[in-house]
């Protein structure tokens, strides 16, 4: 018999992953969506996200809620430069630059913030308001972890919601198909494209800075992180909004109940759902049959 | 009549997909108001035409000056804002977008376009399937639906790609109602057609182009003259 607050304890842990996951992937879905491209560096902006904020408190005293608007702007301008000076030049290439360049600058990214911080963590601490916990009477729920999955969930839905219903999603899902005859409309894609680029990375820099008080500040935080979050991606299916949220969820908790019931499978059963995934349906759960 | 500068003037127009150079020097204008159309086979450069107008083939010298405007050199977006608008061949209605979403997704650029209820007055098809996928319209449908997105801008001169490609002889007839009707409007209309028994029935005047130049015009009511001519340019 499972105790119910192991159960419950590894359903938190399994929704705080997926809410990562979920983020994470989302803001991959919409890069590779309209960009075209396997942004390998999503891992390391994620890390740099919560670096930011570490700076920012190390530095300017600023604590964790600037640093969640700041490092969101500040890892996002580093992605619009990115994609100004290097990635633009990539788009009519296969795919595989872009993923070779993104990594490379993960690579080079996570080296310099290595040599910097050395590989174990820095602590970062939960913002005063979000300690503490609240007892459910079946288990122990720590605020700053509930804080975390409920924040996830509006970033990720307020992004779903924009993307398919108002008309700015409109511009995107139209240019993802055809940014030639959207462009002769007279909208300005390539700007739309920096911008997207931006909120992508932007919105990995947010779950780096939700991450920080959990996961300590690591340079290896999201090179770890990112392996997982391309498997729950191409379940998903790679540019599909709503596939990447549920997805990223859903296997959090799938993974946290792994963890109760047949731990040994704990690593690896993310990889063993993509490889059947990919057996029965290779466009992932909700991928487009195109 | 014909005091008036051109709306659009086009002028030793060439361009190049990548290396093949498609376009050797095309020149013809539009007036206001006017329906002309580019006639010619399969590969003669018509399509392109169109595209170095709106930009989308970025390859291209000579000049095209629209209400006086210098095209060459401007991208899609920048000359669209202008007040040109393209219907393509191929349609590009978004699978991923509705008919609704579909309609009201190119932005208005002047004042002065049809409004959506206009529009519906127009296609009434196209009200009753608002929130059907766009691609899952029929092919008369979806091509009522690129001619109807354009209508919205407030663009005044229309680059229409083959709209009759493919489409039974009742709708290719209501195409024919519908620019008609856009005329009378007072749009202004570039049309590129293969079916030029289609084409006599909305036009003014005639190009005929053959490898990516322009070599004769015909005006409309001299064209049962020409048709001999006709028959050996366009190979039927």
């Amino acid at each position: 018999m499972i105790p119910t607050q192991a159960l419950f304890g590894q359903l938190l842990i399994g929704l705080i992953n997926g809410a990562f996951y979920a983020m994470l992937s989302l803001g991959l879905s919409v890069i590779f969506g309209l960009l075209n491209i396997i942004n390998f560096a999503h891992g390391a902006q994620y890390m740099m996200g919560a670096f930011v904020a570490y700076f920012a408190l190390q530095w300017a005293g600023l604590g964790y809620w600037p640093s969640l608007l700041i490092a969101p702007v500040v890892v996002g301008l580093f992605g619009v430069v990115l994609e100004r000076t290097m990635l633009k030049r990539l788009y009519h290439l296969d795919h595989l630059y872009g993923l070779l360049l993104t990594f490379g600058v993960a690579l080079v990214v996570q080296g310099l913030f290595r040599n910097e911080f050395g590989s174990s963590g820095l602590p970062y601490a939960a913002p005063p308001q979000l300690t503490g916990g609240y007892n459910l009477g079946f288990m122990f729920l720590p605020t700053y972890r509930g804080w975390v999955v409920v924040c996830s969930l509006v970033v990720c839905l307020t992004t779903w919601y924009v993307i398919e219903r108002t008309r700015l999603g409109a511009y995107l899902r139209a240019a993802t198909e055809n940014p030639t005859l959207v462009q002769a409309f007279g909208i300005n894609v390539p700007r739309m494209i920096t911008l997207t680029y931006g909120f992508g990375v932007g919105l990995a820099a947010l779950a780096g800075v939700l991450a920080a008080p959990i996961y300590q500040v690591n340079p290896l935080m999201g090179a770890d992180l990112i392996i997982v979050v391309f498997a729950v991606v191409v379940i998903g299916g790679l540019g599909s909004i709503m596939g990447s949220i549920v997805t990223g969820f859903g296997l959090g908790v799938v993974e946290g109940f792994t963890k109760v019931f047949y731990p040994e499978a704990s690593n690896t059963v993310i990889f063993v759902i993509m490889a059947l995934v990919l057996l029965v349906r290779p466009t992932g759960l909700f991928g487009r049959t195109t | 009549m014909r005091e008036r500068p051109p709306l659009l003037a086009v002028r030793d127009l060439h361009a190049w997909y990548g290396e093949s150079h498609v376009l050797h020097g095309v020149s013809f204008d539009v007036h206001a108001g006017e329906v002309v159309t580019l006639l010619g086979r399969n590969g003669a450069g018509k399509t392109t035409t169109l595209k170095s107008v709106m930009g989308i083939v970025a390859r291209r010298r000579g000049s095209i000056t629209f209400e006086g405007r210098e095209l060459v050199g401007r991208t899609s977006n920048h000359i669209a804002r202008l007040g040109i608008a393209f219907c393509p061949e191929e349609r590009g209605i978004f699978a991923s977008l509705n008919v609704e979403e579909n309609l009201m997704l190119p932005p208005q650029v002047r004042p002065g376009g049809l409004s959506v209820a206009a529009i519906h007055a127009l296609f009434p098809n196209l009200h009753e399937r608002r929130r059907s996928q766009g691609t899952k319209l029929s092919g008369g449908e979806q091509q009522m639906l690129a001619i109807a997105r354009i209508l919205r801008t407030g663009a005044r001169l229309l680059l229409l790609d083959e709209p009759t490609e493919g489409l039974a002889p009742v709708i290719v007839q209501q195409i024919g109602v519908t620019i008609r009707r856009l005329k009378a409007d007072g749009f202004t209309i570039l049309l590129v057609e293969q079916n030029f028994r289609f084409a006599a029935t909305v036009a003014d005047r005639h190009y005929v182009m053959e490898h990516g130049r322009v070599v004769d015009a015909i005006a409309n009511a001299e064209l049962d003259a020409n048709m001999g001519k006709l028959h050996e340019y366009l190979g039927v």
